[in-house]
């Protein structure tokens, strides 16, 4: 763990704080505090999203559902807050996280049990949870106005200088690291997608692991549904369209591998922050909004160039001087020993 | 006699730390079937990629029709006429008869756009020959395994090999699919063609071969005219070495009866398996490839649980239904290939270690890292395992490392009972002793032992009781001391008793 922090994820990091530091030295506004918390205020979904998308990669898997779940238990979460106003703040948003844990569910059900391949059954979800805002609003929409006051005022208030949101992603950040690292169903997820056959040897369940890992990725979904509605006041079926792709954006910056197994928490956090920062650099920056798209795209694949080269297998400690030294021979002939 | 087609002289092959082939001559002739006969590892396979360009060889000379020839790829083997039918099909299932026979060399019209129509019309044609009535446009995954050595036969023919080599064609047929194979090879021998005839079966060898080359060790130990050795004459030629010596067994007291086993048995791959197994006993299960000793232990374990039987561990009646159940009962299953089926290369040491039994390391709510490391120190430092720290990734470790990692993560699970699937395969032979002391520790420790080996020195040398398993079956059981390898191996293979 170690070390890999002192690779990727320290690499990363620095990246990070050079870029903040040259966008500030353009312009100051970009390092002020106000506008540091309205890009974590931001970014913080797509922290939450990223982490949970990389327990389904982990897994081999991938959850293209993640941006119509949330829509959809966005949706109901608005409803109940427009229709049953006086249901406390707290079961509506319940309602939200149950709504997503239940599609996820389905997604899990259908990979685990049924067998199909992932990307083939959350891309079929995706349009069914899509279609089923669309049914269930009869092609309106719910807006600020028919919500709830509580109901939308709770992502913007903040309890020591941080917004809510900001508040519930730190906490979701270190519960998925504590999942992921100190239970036994958390490395689960890692034995599976490093080795499924070499897991089942070992008693772990492929099935079961994968189901946990959608419905995961169900419920946080709906939690950060109803954060995406209630924050900006508007819920209909088009809400955070093609979102799912910057959430695995963020995994693939972060070195989670598609190919499984590999990821950590600390990384995806920092993928999601590399994206939010970009977003918010490249106004700042006077990026004609026309660029702006095609300039992420373009970090986005830079990133994914770096950790591929980064995947490329590792030499093997061999010889014993290496062994000793605990470095590769790439390292070790950098160092021209 | 005719000419040969195809010589070999002096053929030597080695591998890091294995010497697989050693000054090997053999010569094919037209219309003759030649059986090449030895026990796993004799050299048979090392000699078919050799011929076939797979492999080139360290020194000797191949000769195709008296002209000497290198083959660098495959491709340059199929141009000289050799081709050969492998053991389990490597073609294409989703493709049909015809792209599959001419996969590689299709015929093309004059734009350069594949001649389909021609294609299946030679496809009839060679499929014809052999008396196969199988539609070319048909595609090949709704073909039997026997029809598919049909195709793989006409693909040879596709080729105009002179040289076809068969490397076990019947061991996934019938009776009856065997009877029609051997019609094809007589009359492939009719029309000149030479043939290699690779089989474990006896009764095969000597009803289709005309010649026989016998290998041990990577070395010729006999050849001539099929008529001119009876079977008892060929298993000592495979076995032939005093194998008593060549591993000093360790003397280990043998206590209880820990694991008992009664009729194992599933649908399609083993059935009644029956033994006790006491501790510090070496229980060795030989047979040859494909005799349902890894299935039936599988079984065992819970990986493709068994249908009928019953398993008693301690005198307590188990109920097996998955991995999961056999760990916690204390039986532990070290695969054959330990690198695919038990590596998890993108963790490290210390989370491969803990992996088969993690809930021992959980403390209140979480897993200990210090429990954790604690026991990996231990397993690591026993095992000899060389890397800078014990988080390293398993991807960065040397293969022999890696393999000493997935038996620490079974021994992790304290078994009881513990199955070693091939221990010691495709490693060199100083590595090997090492591994063969380990495995007299184990037992020595008090330890069950299940040794699936198909190298006869090996178990001989290791088992205190072997059992031979043939077509899924038990066959035969040995007590140490009172079996010689030529009635083991008449035992796998079937060779009939009274003429050894």
């Amino acid at each position: 763990m170690t070390a890999l922090l002192k690779s990727r994820e320290l690499i990363l990091a620095l990246i990070l704080a050079i870029a903040v530091a040259a966008i500030g030295a353009y312009d100051s506004v970009f390092v002020q505090w106000q506008n540091i918390s309205d890009m974590l205020t931001e970014t913080s979904v797509l922290f939450m999203m990223a982490l949970a998308q990389m327990v389904v990669i982990l897994t081999r898997g991938i959850d293209l559902s993640v941006a119509a779940n949330l829509a959809l238990s966005g949706f109901v979460a608005a409803l109940v807050s427009q229709y049953y106003p006086d249901v406390p703040l707290v079961l509506m948003i319940a309602t939200g996280v149950a709504v997503g844990l239940l599609l996820g569910m389905i997604n899990g059900g259908l990979i685990a049990i049924l067998g199909i391949p992932p990307i083939v059954v959350t891309l079929g979800t995706l349009a069914v949870y899509r279609g089923m805002i669309i049914i269930l609003a009869g092609g309106d929409q719910v807006n600020a106005s028919e919500m709830g006051v509580e109901f939308q005022a709770f992502p913007k208030q903040a309890f020591l200088g941080l917004t809510t949101p900001i508040w519930i992603a730190i906490g979701v950040t270190i519960l998925f690291w504590l999942f992921l690292n100190l239970t036994r169903t958390g490395r689960g997820f890692y034995a599976v997608g490093g080795n499924p056959v070499a897991a089942r040897y070992c008693g772990i369940s492929q099935g079961w692991q994968e189901f946990l890992a959608y419905s995961i990725a169900g419920a946080v979904s709906g939690l950060c549904g109803y954060l995406w509605v209630a924050r900006y006041g508007v819920a209909y079926s088009e809400i955070a369209s093609g979102y799912e792709l910057t959430v695995i954006a963020a995994c693939v910056i972060g070195g989670v591998s598609i190919g499984g197994g590999v990821g950590t928490v600390a990384g995806t956090v920092l993928g999601a922050l590399f994206l939010g920062i970009v977003n918010t650099a490249l106004p700042v920056l006077q990026i004609s909004p026309f660029w702006q798209m095609a300039i992420a795209g373009a970090v986005i694949l830079a990133a994914v160039v770096i950790n591929a080269r980064a995947e490329r297998r590792p030499d093997k400690l061999i010889l014993p001087e290496a062994r000793r030294l605990g470095r590769t021979s790439r390292a070790m002939r950098r160092a021209g020993t | 006699m005719p000419d040969p087609v195809l010589t070999l002289t002096g053929v030597s092959k080695s591998f890091p730390g294995v010497r697989a082939l050693h000054d090997v001559s053999l010569s094919l002739t037209p219309g003759r079937v030649t059986a090449l006969i030895g026990e796993n590892g004799a050299g048979k396979s090392t000699i078919v990629k050799i011929l076939t360009g797979i492999y080139r060889p360290d020194a000797g000379e191949i000769r195709v029709k008296g002209e000497a020839r290198h083959f660098a790829s495959p491709r340059d083997a199929w141009a000289a006429g050799i081709a050969a039918i492998h053991q389990e099909t490597v073609m294409f299932d989703e493709l049909t008869v015809a792209e599959n026979i001419f996969m590689g060399h299709m015929p093309v019209g004059p734009t350069g756009a594949v001649d389909w129509a021609g294609m299946r019309a030679r496809s009839a044609d060679l499929l014809n020959r052999i008396d196969a009535p199988i539609p070319p446009a048909f595609p090949l995954k709704r073909l039997s395994v026997a029809q598919k050595h049909l195709v793989e036969i006409a693909r040879a023919l596709s080729h105009d090999a002179q040289v076809v080599i068969m490397d076990e064609p019947t061991a996934a047929l019938s009776a009856n699919e065997i009877d029609d194979l051997f019609r094809i090879v007589a009359q492939l021998k009719a029309e000149g063609h030479a043939i290699v005839f690779i089989s474990h079966k006896f009764d095969e060898i000597f009803r289709i071969a005309d010649d026989f080359v016998c290998l041990r060790d990577g070395e010729k130990v006999g050849d001539g005219p099929i008529a001119s050795v009876n079977e008892a004459q060929l298993v000592r030629m495979m076995v032939g070495r005093p194998v008593d010596q060549v591993f000093p067994k360790r003397e280990v007291p043998i206590g209880d009866v820990v694991l008992s086993v009664k009729n194992l048995s599933n649908a399609t791959e083993y059935a009644d398996v029956s033994f006790d197994l006491r501790k510090g006993e070496i229980l060795g299960l030989y047979g040859l490839v494909g005799a349902g000793r890894t299935e039936a232990m599988q079984g065992l374990f819970g990986i493709t649980p068994m249908t009928r039987g019953t398993v008693t561990l301690e005198g307590r009646r188990l109920s097996i239904g998955s991995p999961s159940d056999a760990i916690r009962a204390g039986i532990s299953y070290v695969p054959e290939d330990r690198q695919d089926q038990g590596a998890i290369l993108s963790l490290g040491i210390r989370e491969n270690i803990t992996l088969a039994n993690l809930g021992k390391y959980v403390r209140g709510l979480f897993l200990s890292r210090a429990l954790e490391m604690t026991e990996t120190r231990r397993l690591g430092r026993r095992l000899a395992v060389k890397a800078a720290n014990w988080e390293q990734r398993l991807a960065e470790l040397s293969g022999g490392n890696q393999q000493k990692v997935v038996i620490a993560k079974w021994l992790a699970t304290r078994p009881k009972v513990i199955v070693l699937d091939e221990p010691t395969k495709g490693i060199d032979i100083g590595s090997k002793a090492a591994v063969h002391d380990f495995i007299g520790e184990l037992a020595g420790d008090g330890l069950a032992v299940v040794l699936i080996s198909s190298e006869l020195p090996e178990v001989m040398g290791l088992a205190d009781r072997l059992i031979v398993m043939k077509e899924g079956r038990m066959v035969e059981e040995f007590q140490r001391g009172r079996w010689s390898a030529e009635e083991i191996v008449g035992a796998a293979t079937g060779a009939r008793k009274e003429a050894a």
